[in-house]
C-alpha cells in the first residue's frame, strides 16, 4: 500500500513539473511551428535564478517571481529578435534554438559552476503530511496542487476567454487571424513569453525536488518533447494527460526496472506514436 | 573532379610525412565527411530534416564494440555486423518516422535516437553505461595511424563515388523530385514513401560506416556518440557546407574538425562557440556558407559591372 501511495504521488508531482514544461512547448509549436530546443534553458535559468535570489533574500517567493519574470522577458526577446525572422522555417528554428541551448548551458556553467545545487523548499510547505498513515512530503503535495491549478487555469482561459479564442484560432489558421486584424506578432511574442515563464516556473518548483545541475536543461527538454509528442502537438489537454502518463511511468519504471529507467519513458512514446502518429490528442 | 583527384593524391602521398596526431585529425575529417554526406542524402536530396541521425552512427559503433568485446567476434565479422544492425534499426524506425512530416519528423527522429541513447546510458551490463566501452583494438595491419588513415581514405573515396553515382541516377533525381514537390511526384505515379524509405536506409548505411570508422579511430564508444549533440553537429556540417550537394557536407566536416581543433586549443568555451555558430548560420546562412559566399560574390561583381 505504502509503495503504491508513494509512487503514485511521486509520479503525480513529477507529472506537474512536466506539464509546466510541456504546456508552453506545445502551445509554441502549435501556434508558431517552433521546435524550441532552448525550452530547457528557461527551466535551468529559472531554477538557478530562483536559487540565487533565495540565497540573497532568504525568501522563496521573491526569487520565484524574479526568475519567472526574467525567463519570460528573455523568451520574448528571443522570439522578437531572433525567431520571428525565421517564421515557418522549422529546421533553421531548431538549429537556432539548439544554438541558444548550448550558449545558455555554457553561461549557466560559467556562473553557477559544475556542482549540483539543491534549492531549499519554501519554509511554509516543508515537513510531511500523513496520507492513509503514510508520511509524505508536504512540498510535493503543494506542487501537485499548483500544477493542477495552473492546468485548470490554462484550460479555462483557452476555452472561455477572448485571448483563448484568439490562440485557438491561431492554432487552426494563422493567416486568417492576421486577415481579421489580430496583432499576430504581438500574440506570438506573448505566447512565447508565457511558455518561457511556465518552463521557468517548472524549474523554480522542480529545483528543490530534482536538484539543479549542468545538463538538466538537456534532460528536461527531451522529457518535455516526449510529453508533447505523446500528447499531440499543440494540445494543452494532450500535454496534461501525457504528463500524467510519463510521470507515472517514470516512477513505476524506476521502481520496477531501475536498470532501464530512461528506456521505460521512451518506449511507451514509441508505442503511442506507432498507433497514433499525431499523439493522443493531436490533429494531423 | 580533377581538383578532387589532386587533393586525394596529395593526401595519399603526403601522409607518411605527417605526425600521428595530424593523421588522426585527417581521419576524423574523412569520417565526419562520410557521416555528413549520409545525412545529406536525407536532408539535402530528399528533404527529410532528421535530428536523430547519430542513432545509426552510434548504434553501429556500439553493436560492433559489444560483440567484439563481449563475444570476441573477430574484426572481419564484427564491423559488418555493426553496419547491419544500424540498417535494420533504420528499417524499423522509419516505418514510424516516415508516417510524419516536417516539425513532427524532426521530433520523432530525435526521440528515436534518444531511445537508443537511453539504452546506452541505462543498460549498464551491456553497454558500460556512462563510461562506455573502451579497449577496442585495431587489427595489426591497420593499427598504425597511417595504416588506418589509408583505410579511411579508401572507404571515403568508395563512399563518395557510390553516393555520387546514386544522386546522378534516376533514383537520385526522383529523390530530388520528392524534396521539391511530393504531391507532383505522387501524381506522376511515383511511390513517394518507397523513395523516402530507400533514402533513409542508404543514409543509415553510410552513417553506420562512418560510425565504424569512428569506433576504430578512437578504440572506444560512449553514449555521447548517440547523443543529440552529435546529431546536431552532423546537421551543422551539412548546413554549413551546402545541403543538396556532396561537396558541401565534405567541406562542412573539414571546417568543423578544424574549428574544433582551433577553438579547443584556445578556450574551454567550446559549447558557447558552437552554439553561437549555430545561431549565426540559422540567421544568416540557412542555405549554407558556400551559397552565402557565392551570393556575396555575385552581388559584388554585379555592382562592379
Amino acid at each position: 500500500m505504502t509503495f503504491w501511495i508513494v509512487n503514485i504521488l511521486n509520479g503525480l508531482s513529477l507529472a506537474m513539473i512536466l506539464f509546466l514544461l510541456a504546456s508552453g512547448l506545445t502551445l509554441a509549436f502549435g501556434l508558431m511551428r517552433i521546435v524550441n530546443m532552448a525550452h530547457g534553458s528557461f527551466y535551468l535559468l529559472g531554477a538557478y535564478l530562483a536559487f540565487s535570489a533565495m540565497q540573497a533574500s532568504g525568501y522563496f517567493l521573491p526569487g520565484a517571481v524574479i526568475a519567472v519574470m526574467a525567463a519570460a522577458a528573455l523568451g520574448m526577446a528571443i522570439q522578437r529578435l531572433l525567431l520571428s525572422r525565421l517564421h515557418k522555417q522549422e529546421l533553421s528554428q531548431a538549429l537556432l534554438t539548439l544554438g541558444l541551448l548550448f550558449i545558455f548551458s555554457d553561461i549557466a556553467f560559467w556562473i553557477w559552476g559544475g556542482n549540483p545545487v539543491l534549492p531549499l523548499q519554501p519554509a511554509l510547505f516543508s515537513g510531511t503530511v500523513n496520507i492513509f498513515g503514510v508520511p509524505y512530503p508536504f512540498y510535493r503535495l503543494f506542487l501537485i496542487g499548483v500544477g493542477l491549478l495552473l492546468a485548470l487555469l490554462l484550460w479555462y482561459s483557452l476555452d472561455n476567454t477572448k485571448i483563448g479564442a484568439i490562440i485557438r484560432a491561431g492554432l487552426d489558421d494563422e493567416e486568417m487571424l492576421r486577415g481579421i486584424g489580430v496583432n499576430v506578432p504581438l500574440l506570438f511574442a506573448c505566447v512565447f513569453a508565457l511558455a518561457a515563464g511556465l518552463a521557468a516556473l517548472g524549474g523554480v518548483l522542480g529545483g528543490p525536488l530534482l536538484g539543479v545541475f549542468p545538463g538538466a536543461d538537456f534532460e528536461v527538454v527531451l522529457l518535455a518533447f516526449v510529453v508533447v509528442t505523446v500528447g499531440g502537438l499543440g494540445s494543452i489537454a494532450g500535454a496534461f494527460w501525457a504528463s500524467l502518463l510519463v510521470g507515472l511511468i517514470d516512477n513505476f519504471g524506476n521502481a520496477w526496472f531501475p536498470q532501464l529507467s530512461l528506456f521505460t519513458i521512451f518506449l511507451p512514446m514509441i508505442l503511442v506514436l506507432a498507433v497514433r502518429p499525431t499523439g493522443l490528442m493531436g490533429r494531423a | 573532379m580533377v581538383a578532387a583527384a589532386a587533393v586525394i593524391l596529395a593526401l595519399a602521398a603526403g601522409a607518411p610525412a605527417l605526425s600521428a596526431y595530424q593523421l588522426d585529425l585527417l581521419t576524423q575529417m574523412l569520417t565526419y565527411a562520410i557521416f555528413a554526406m549520409s545525412l545529406d542524402i536525407l536532408l539535402g536530396y530528399t528533404g527529410l530534416p532528421s535530428l536523430g541521425h547519430a542513432a545509426y552512427f552510434g548504434l553501429a559503433a556500439y553493436a560492433t564494440a559489444i560483440i567484439s568485446l563481449r563475444l570476441s567476434v573477430p574484426f572481419a565479422l564484427a564491423a559488418p555486423a555493426g553496419v547491419a544492425a544500424s540498417v535494420i534499426a533504420a528499417a524499423l524506425f522509419n516505418l514510424l518516422a516516415l508516417r510524419t512530416s516536417r516539425g513532427y519528423y524532426l521530433m520523432i527522429t530525435l526521440a528515436l535516437s534518444q531511445l537508443l541513447w537511453s539504452l546506452a546510458v541505462s543498460w549498464t551490463e551491456l553497454t558500460g553505461g556512462d563510461n562506455g566501452l573502451p579497449g577496442l583494438e585495431r587489427p595489426g595491419a591497420i593499427a598504425s595511424a597511417a595504416g588506418f588513415f589509408y583505410v579511411t581514405l579508401t572507404v571515403f573515396i568508395v563512399s563518395t563515388l557510390a553516393l555520387s553515382v546514386l544522386v546522378r541516377s534516376p533514383v537520385g533525381y526522383a529523390l530530388k523530385g520528392v524534396r521539391e514537390n511530393e504531391g507532383r511526384m505522387r501524381a506522376l505515379g511515383y511511390d513517394v514513401w518507397k523513395y523516402k524509405y530507400f533514402a533513409s536506409l542508404v543514409a543509415a548505411l553510410f552513417a553506420a560506416i562512418a560510425g565504424e570508422l569512428f569506433l576504430y579511430l578512437n578504440g572506444f564508444v560512449s553514449p555521447s556518440a548517440l547523443s543529440v549533440t552529435v546529431s546536431a553537429q552532423v546537421l551543422m556540417m551539412v548546413l554549413v557546407g551546402a545541403a543538396g550537394t556532396l561537396f558541401g557536407p565534405i567541406l562542412g566536416a573539414v571546417m568543423f574538425v578544424l574549428l574544433q581543433y582551433v577553438v579547443s586549443s584556445y578556450t574551454q568555451r567550446w559549447l558557447f562557440v558552437i552554439g553561437f555558430i549555430y545561431v549565426i548560420i540559422a540567421l544568416y546562412a540557412p542555405q549554407g556558407v558556400l551559397a552565402f559566399l557565392a551570393e556575396r560574390l555575385r552581388r559584388r561583381t554585379r555592382r562592379a559591372a
